[in-house]
C-alpha cells in the first residue's frame, strides 16, 4: 500500500488547546460503505483510516501478522482483516456483522458502519443504514452498475439515508478514463431515477492509489468535483434537517425525586422549544405549556432535535413514557392500522395473525401483521406475490396494533416512523419496518358502550364466566373428556357452551385449512367467540389442539386475569398415536396428510397449565371430576 | 441552525441510553471500574437523572489488585454521587490468594470474569451498565450496545439482536441478562476530552509524576506496595510515568511520560503510535482473545 504516511495535524504539537477548541465545534457525520471486497471497500475504509490517523502501530503490526496467517493476500496486507473482527468470521472469509469505525479530519468527526454487501446480509446493511446521515455505494470501474449496486442503493433509499454517493472505484485500472465514469453514472442515474432516487454525487476515486479521496486527483483533471472526505465534510447532517421539523419527543422516563418536581426525560426528535411553547401530548390530546428545559447543567432557553432533556410542564397534566410531547399546533398522528414496510431479520419466518411486540419511539404495543400484499425484489424492485416474509425478505403489510400509537410516516421521522417487532416467546428482534401511512383514523372507531355489563350477564346467571381451554395433541383425548365435563356442570345447573375444533371448522372456520397461518387464523377466531360467551356470562369449554404457545397467550389475554384456565390434556406422542381413534396418525405418516401436529408440525407444549392431566395414568371421568372440582373451587 | 457538535451528540446518546434500561430492565447496576472509560459513564448517568441521582447502584468487581490511588477515588465518587457502592469479592479467590504473580491467565479470570458472574447472581441483576468502547479494539467493533448474555452469562455471537435507529431491544426470559455499553461510540479521544470540557474526577495516575517502577516483559510497572515481587535482577527505578489504561497494578504497563494536565495528556496520546490497550497485559495472548474473553463472560 503506497503513500499512508499520515502526519497529525501540525496545530496538536504547536498549540494542543488552540486544536482542543477547534475539535470541540466539529459535527458527526454517520455513514455507510455498501459494496463487496472485490470492489475495494475494506482497502477504501482503511484508506480513511491512516488518511485521518485512525490506525495506531501496534494495530498495523498485529494487521500484518494476521494477514500472514490467515490473509487471502499471499504476504500482502490483507485490509479486510481489518474490518472483519469476529474469529469465527475471519476463519470463513466473510463479514456477518456490522463494525462501527471512528475518525476525524480537520473539519468534523465520523462514524463509519461497515457491512458486508452479500445478500444473505441485508439486514446488516439496514442495521447500519438506519442511522447514517450519507450511503457510499461502490463500483469497480472495470464492471460497472451490478445487481449488488441495485440492491444496496434500494436498501439505503428505503431505510431514508439522505445522501448517497456514487464512488466509481479503481479508476487507476481504467487508465482514469472520463468516458469510462461517464457511462458508469448514467447507466447508475437511468436505475436511481426508476426507483425514486432523485440526487446522488458520484466521484471517480481509486482507493489503493489515494486517488481523489483528500482531494481531487492530479490523474483526472476532467473531474471538477472535491474529493471524497472533502465532500463527506460538508455535506448536511440529518439531525440539522431534523431541527426545522415541528417538535416531537417521546417520553422515555417519568423524573419525580420530590412531590414538587415532575420532569418528562427524552431524547428530541425534531424541531425545537423553549419555555412558553404551547404543547400537545399524544395520544390523550391534552394541551400544556413548557415551563423548563432542566439539564445538570443549568436550565436551558432552547432544546433542539438531538439533545437529551428533561421538560417540565406548566400545568399538571397525565402524562407517562410512551406518550409524545409536540409542539400544540403540529402533532403527530394516532392510529392503528398502517400500511407498512418489512424487514423480516429472523431465522424463522413471519407468521401471519401472531401478535408480537411492536417498539416504536418508546412506545410498547401490541401487533399482529397481515400476509404480505407483496414481496419486493431488493435487486430488481418487482413486486413478488408472497404469504409470508422469511430472512432478509422485504416486503409490505397490512399491521394492526391492539391500542393507538403516536407515529409519523418514516419518510418524514425515522423515530416515529421505524420500529422492531420482537417476538413474545424467544424475545429475538425479528423485523424492523417502517410506516408508510394510516390506513384508518383510530378516533373514528369507538367502542360501543353497552348498558348490560359482563357482570350482569353473569349475576342473571349465578355464576363466574370461565374459559377452559383444552390443549393437546390430535387423539389425546380432549373432546372426551370436555364432554364429561359439560355434562357435569349441566348437572350442576351451570350455563356452559363447548366449541370443539372439528364442528368449528365445519361452519365459523371452514375456510381455513391446516398451515400454520390458518391454525393461528383458527384459534384467533375461536379465542374471540370465547370472549364474547365468557362476555355473556357463560363457562365456555373448548378443545383445540393449540399447537403454539403465543396463540394460546393471546387468548388468555384477551380474558380479564383469572379467568382463562389452561387444561393441558398430556398424552405422549405414541400413546396417541397407538390409539389412533380418527385414523389420521396413519394417513399423516404415509405422507397423505400433511402439517400434522407431532408428526411434521410441532407442538408446544404448555409450560404452567392451570391444570395438567396425565391420560396415562387416569381415566377420562376421573380427570373430568379434577376439572370440575379446580374450576368451582375456587369460586 | 447550528448543528450539535459531535461530543454533544454522543452525550444525548448516552443519556438515552442509560434512561432506556431503567425504563425497560428491572434491576440495573453500573459496573463501576474507577478508570476513565467508568469516570465518564458516571458523569452521563450524574446527567440522565438530574435532579434525581441516578436510580442503580455502583459495583466495583475488586481484586485487592488495583492501584491505592483508585481505591481513594471510588470511595471519594461514592460519596458524592449520593449512590449505594457494592464491593464484590470472589471469596474463592479471597481465599486461594489469587494473585497476579503467582497465578497468571487464572487471576483475571478468577477475580474478574467468575467474581463479575458471582456478583450479579448474587444481587440478581438483570441489566449491568460497562464502560466499555468499540475503538478499544477489533472484536469489540462489532459489540451491540445491549450486549444479551443468556443463562450463565455466556455471550453468544448468534443470539445478538440487530440494532437499527435507537430502538433497543431489552426484554428477556429470567435468567437471561443486558449488558449494556453506554458509550460504546466514543473514542478515547472523545473520552478524554469530554473529561477536560466537563471537569470530571479522574485517578491522579492518568498524569505524569516520579514514579517507583520496575521493567518487566517490555512493559513498565508501578510498584504500588510491599506486595510487589520483584525477580532477581530487577530493579526499582523512579520514572516520569503515566497510565493510559488503569486495572491491577502489577498487570498494567505505564509509558514514559511528562504530561501532567489533559491538554498535555491528549497531545501526548495524538502524537504517539500506539493503541491503549497495548498496556494491558491481558490481550497480548492471543489476537481473537478479547472474544474469547467475553464469551466466557468477562465484561
Amino acid at each position: 500500500m503506497p503513500g499512508f504516511s499520515y502526519q497529525p495535524e501540525a496545530l496538536v504539537a504547536e498549540d494542543i488547546d488552540a486544536w482542543l477548541e477547534l475539535h470541540r465545534t466539529k459535527s458527526l457525520l454517520r455513514f455507510i460503505t455498501c459494496g463487496s471486497v472485490d470492489d475495494g471497500k475494506s482497502t477504501l475504509i482503511g484508506r480513511l483510516l491512516y488518511e485521518s490517523r485512525a490506525i495506531f502501530v501496534d494495530q498495523l503490526d498485529a494487521l500484518e501478522a494476521d494477514s500472514k496467517r490467515v490473509g487471502t493476500q499471499g504476504q500482502e496486507i490483507d485490509f479486510a482483516l481489518l474490518v472483519d473482527g469476529l474469529a469465527a468470521e475471519r476463519e470463513q472469509g466473510i463479514t456477518i456483522d456490522v463494525a462501527y469505525r471512528y475518525f476525524s479530519t480537520e473539519r468534523r468527526k465520523f462514524i463509519v458502519a461497515d457491512t458486508p454487501g452479500h445478500e444473505q446480509y441485508t439486514r446488516n446493511m439496514a442495521t447500519a443504514a438506519s442511522t447514517a446521515d450519507l450511503a457510499i455505494i461502490l463500483v469497480d470501474a472495470r464492471k460497472g452498475v451490478l445487481t449488488q449496486t441495485r440492491r444496496h442503493s434500494t436498501l439505503a433509499h428505503l431505510l431514508g439515508v439522505r445522501h448517497l454517493v456514487l464512488a466509481v472505484n479503481k479508476m487507476d485500472l481504467v487508465d482514469y478514463g472520463k468516458e469510462r465514469f461517464d457511462t458508469i453514472v448514467e447507466a447508475y442515474r437511468a436505475f436511481a431515477n426508476g426507483i425514486g432516487i432523485a440526487d446522488f454525487t458520484a466521484m471517480p476515486i481509486s482507493g489503493f492509489k489515494g486517488d481523489g479521496i483528500t482531494s481531487p486527483s492530479p490523474n483526472m483533471p476532467w473531474f471538477s468535483g472535491p474529493g471524497l472526505l472533502q465532500h463527506l465534510e460538508t455535506v448536511e447532517v440529518t439531525l440539522a434537517a431534523d431541527q426545522g421539523k415541528p417538535f416531537r419527543m417521546p417520553v422515555q422516563w417519568v423524573n419525580r425525586p420530590s412531590p414538587d418536581f415532575r420532569g418528562f426525560s427524552g431524547l428530541i426528535a425534531s424541531g425545537t422549544v423553549k419555555p412558553g411553547d404551547p404543547l400537545r401530548i399524544l395520544p390523550s390530546g391534552k394541551t400544556s405549556t413548557l415551563a423548563r428545559i432542566v439539564t445538570a447543567d443549568g436550565d436551558l432557553r432552547q432544546a433542539v432535535a438531538g439533545q437529551s432533556v428533561t421538560l417540565t410542564l406548566a400545568d399538571d397534566v397525565d402524562c407517562s413514557r410512551g406518550d409524545v410531547i409536540a409542539a400544540a399546533d403540529s402533532p403527530p398522528q394516532v392510529s392503528d392500522q398502517f400500511e407498512a414496510t418489512l424487514l423480516w431479520m429472523d431465522e424463522q419466518e413471519m407468521i401471519p395473525g401472531r401478535a408480537y411486540w411492536l417498539k416504536i419511539g418508546t412506545q410498547n404495543v401490541s401487533a399482529t401483521v397481515q400476509p404480505p400484499k407483496y414481496q419486493v425484489n431488493v435487486n430488481t424492485l418487482e413486486h413478488l406475490a408472497a404469504k409470508t416474509l422469511d430472512l432478509n425478505a422485504i416486503g409490505v403489510v397490512t399491521l394492526t396494533t391492539d391500542r393507538p400509537i403516536v407515529f409519523e410516516p418514516y419518510a418524514e421521522s425515522r423515530t416515529l416512523g421505524g420500529f422492531i417487532l420482537i417476538d413474545k416467546m424467544s424475545h429475538a428482534t425479528v423485523a424492523a419496518g417502517m410506516l408508510q401511512f394510516a390506513l384508518r383514523r383510530a378516533q373514528n372507531v369507538h367502542w360501543q358502550a353497552l348498558d348490560i355489563s359482563r357482570e350482569a350477564h353473569a349475576g342473571l346467571k349465578n355464576q363466574r364466566p370461565a374459559v377452559l381451554w383444552f390443549t393437546g395433541l390430535s387423539g389425546s383425548g380432549k373432546s372426551t373428556i370436555a364432554n364429561l365435563v359439560e355434562k357435569k356442570l349441566y348437572r350442576m345447573n351451570r350455563h356452559t357452551f363447548l366449541l370443539d375444533g372439528d364442528n368449528v371448522r365445519h361452519g365459523l372456520n371452514k375456510d381455513l385449512g391446516f398451515t400454520e397461518a390458518d391454525r393461528i387464523e383458527n384459534i384467533r377466531r375461536v379465542g374471540e367467540v370465547a370472549r364474547l360467551m365468557a362476555d355473556a356470562g357463560l363457562i365456555v369449554i373448548t378443545a383445540f389442539i393449540s399447537p403454539f404457545r403465543a396463540e394460546r397467550a393471546m387468548v388468555r389475554n384477551l380474558l380479564p386475569p383469572g379467568e382463562f384456565l389452561e387444561v393441558f390434556i398430556d398424552t405422549p406422542l405414541a400413546v396417541a398415536e397407538a390409539r389412533d381413534v380418527k385414523g389420521l396418525y396413519r394417513k399423516a405418516r404415509a405422507g397423505t396428510l400433511k402439517n400434522f401436529t407431532g408428526i411434521d408440525s410441532p407442538y408446544e407444549a404448555p409450560e404452567n397449565p392451570e391444570i395438567r392431566i396425565d391420560t396415562t395414568a387416569m381415566s377420562p371421568q376421573a380427570a373430568a371430576e379434577q376439572i370440575v372440582e379446580r374450576l368451582l373451587g375456587d369460586r | 441552525m447550528t448543528p450539535l457538535s459531535h461530543l454533544e451528540r454522543l452525550e444525548a446518546e448516552s443519556i438515552h441510553i442509560l434512561r432506556e434500561v431503567v425504563a425497560e430492565a428491572e434491576r440495573p447496576v453500573m459496573l463501576y471500574s474507577i478508570g476513565k472509560d467508568s469516570s465518564v459513564m458516571l458523569h452521563l448517568a450524574r446527567k440522565a437523572f438530574y435532579p434525581a441521582p441516578p436510580p442503580f447502584p455502583l459495583l466495583h468487581v475488586d481484586t485487592t489488585w488495583k492501584f491505592k490511588a483508585m481505591y481513594a477515588l471510588r470511595d471519594a465518587v461514592a460519596r458524592d454521587s449520593g449512590m449505594e457502592l457494592l464491593v464484590y469479592r470472589n471469596p474463592t479467590a479471597v481465599a486461594q490468594g489469587i494473585n497476579p504473580f503467582d497465578h497468571g491467565p487464572l487471576h483475571t479470570d478468577m477475580w474478574k470474569t467468575e467474581g463479575l458472574k458471582q456478583a450479579l447472581d448474587q444481587y440478581g441483576f438483570d441489566a449491568a451498565f460497562g464502560g466499555a468502547r468499540r475503538d478499544e479494539e477489533k472484536s469489540r467493533a462489532k459489540e451491540r450496545i445491549f450486549s444479551f448474555r443468556a443463562l450463565n452469562h455466556r455471550w453468544d455471537p448468534k443470539k445478538q439482536r440487530p440494532e437499527l435507529w435507537n430502538l433497543y431491544n431489552a426484554r428477556k426470559a429470567p435468567g437471561e441478562s443486558i449488558r449494556v455499553f453506554p458509550i460504546s461510540n466514543w473514542t478515547e479521544l472523545d473520552v478524554w476530552h469530554y473529561i477536560q470540557l466537563q471537569n470530571i474526577p479522574i485517578v491522579p495516575l492518568y498524569f505524569a509524576a516520579p514514579r517507583p517502577t520496575v521493567e518487566r516483559d517490555g512493559l513498565l510497572l508501578m510498584v504500588d506496595d510491599d506486595r510487589f515481587r520483584l525477580r532477581p535482577g530487577e530493579q526499582v527505578v523512579e520514572r516520569s510515568v503515566r497510565f493510559r489504561t488503569l486495572g491491577c497494578y502489577p498487570l498494567t504497563g505505564a509509558v514514559a511520560s511528562t504530561a501532567t494536565t489533559l491538554p498535555q495528556v491528549i497531545q501526548e496520546m495524538l502524537l504517539t503510535t500506539t493503541s491503549e490497550r497495548q498496556g494491558r497485559a491481558i490481550d497480548h495472548d492471543q489476537s481473537a482473545s478479547m472474544e474469547k474473553k467475553k464469551q466466557e463472560g468477562y465484561f
